[in-house]
């Protein structure tokens, strides 16, 4: 049974369980996302949905955006986001998927773009040791040797080197739903999710049940 | 206010009696024990706050046996029954690590004489 649905993260605060113990939560504000475009197996070769979510100035938008929100006849959305969920053959144009869908204690796997750190060195990035710090060791966070000479006289794919780190798309898989505010279109999930406050997270169920 | 903020009010407990750094308080934890709960009273002196919110939580410094004990309590804790508050305590800092390397008459707590609002 695949579901889906597109949130906005809020950020983190924790619960307290019966037994006393605290659970750290996100609180994501998951949905109510609207049907806006449907692929079928006839016209796309697969069978999907576009989703909408976030109420957008209709007046800012740009036409081509504003004749394909139209069509769902629920407003002009901010993002909109494709999802291979079951039973999408039986769902229409301006249907709305809620946060309802799921339930507290299901596993979800949630994507996002996390927190952008910039170019980073090795010992930040990929969490080597460096060098001491005293004693004239000259060498301080530098990555050291990155091959060696005549065998294997080149440096090996994937080598890891400073770099961009961070501002990418992450899934992180396997986390429980601790509670489900449908009247809020609210989900608490266990765990830290990818990125900043107010980014966009796309909750799937997750693929390891 | 925001959802959060929203959230957290609702976990919160209200009827937390006021009390500060220096104060002398009676802690009654509940402990379960297999399928049995009872009460258990923890007393000393509360040598720091911490956080705030839900994350609130204060720390409780007692001499047992001869030998400091420490415990951090949640303040927002469902195993927290109440808290009473036994002497009120005159005291010039916020966190009172100090007490840690005093002994006995020297780790004594002046009382307070006036305490507003009593």
């Amino acid at each position: 049974m695949k579901k889906g649905i597109i949130g906005k993260k809020l950020g983190m605060t924790q619960i307290f369980q019966e037994d006393g113990t605290s659970v750290p939560v996100t609180v994501v504000q998951a949905g109510p996302c609207v049907v806006v475009q449907k692929k079928t197996v006839e016209t796309d070769g697969y069978s999907a949905v576009q989703l909408g979510f976030g109420e957008s100035d209709s007046l800012k938008a740009i036409k081509p955006v504003l004749g394909h929100s139209t069509r769902s006849g629920k407003g002009v959305f901010k993002f909109l986001r494709e999802f291979k969920i079951a039973g999408a053959s039986e769902l229409g144009i301006g249907d709305t998927l809620s946060v309802n869908q799921f339930t507290a204690g299901e596993f979800i796997d949630v994507t996002g773009t996390s927190i952008g750190k910039g170019f980073q060195g090795v010992i930040k990035r990929h969490n080597f040791r460096g060098g001491r710090a005293t004693h004239g060791s000259r060498f301080h966070r530098a990555p050291g040797s990155i091959a060696a000479s005549a065998t294997p006289a080149h440096v090996f794919k994937n080598k890891k080197m400073p770099g961009q780190m961070g501002n990418a798309r992450v899934t992180v898989q396997r986390l429980q739903i601790v509670r489900i505010e449908e009247e809020n279109n609210l989900m608490l999930i266990k765990g830290a999710i990818p990125g900043h406050k107010n980014n966009i997270v796309l909750i799937k169920n997750s693929v390891k049940a | 206010m925001n959802r959060i903020d929203l959230l957290e009010m609702e976990q919160m407990k209200k009827n937390i009696p006021p009390f500060k750094v220096g104060d002398t308080v009676k802690v009654n934890v509940k402990i379960v024990e297999g399928d049995k709960q009872r009460i258990q009273a923890y007393q000393g002196v509360v040598i720091g706050r911490q956080g705030g919110g839900i994350r609130e939580s204060f720390t409780v410094r007692k001499i047992s046996n001869g030998i400091g004990v420490e415990r951090v309590f949640p303040l927002h804790s469902p195993n927290i029954e109440t808290i009473d508050v036994m002497t009120r305590g005159h005291v010039r800092r916020a966190k009172l690590y100090y007490l840690r390397n005093l002994r006995g008459k020297a780790a004594r707590i002046r009382e307070k004489k006036y305490v507003a609002g009593a």
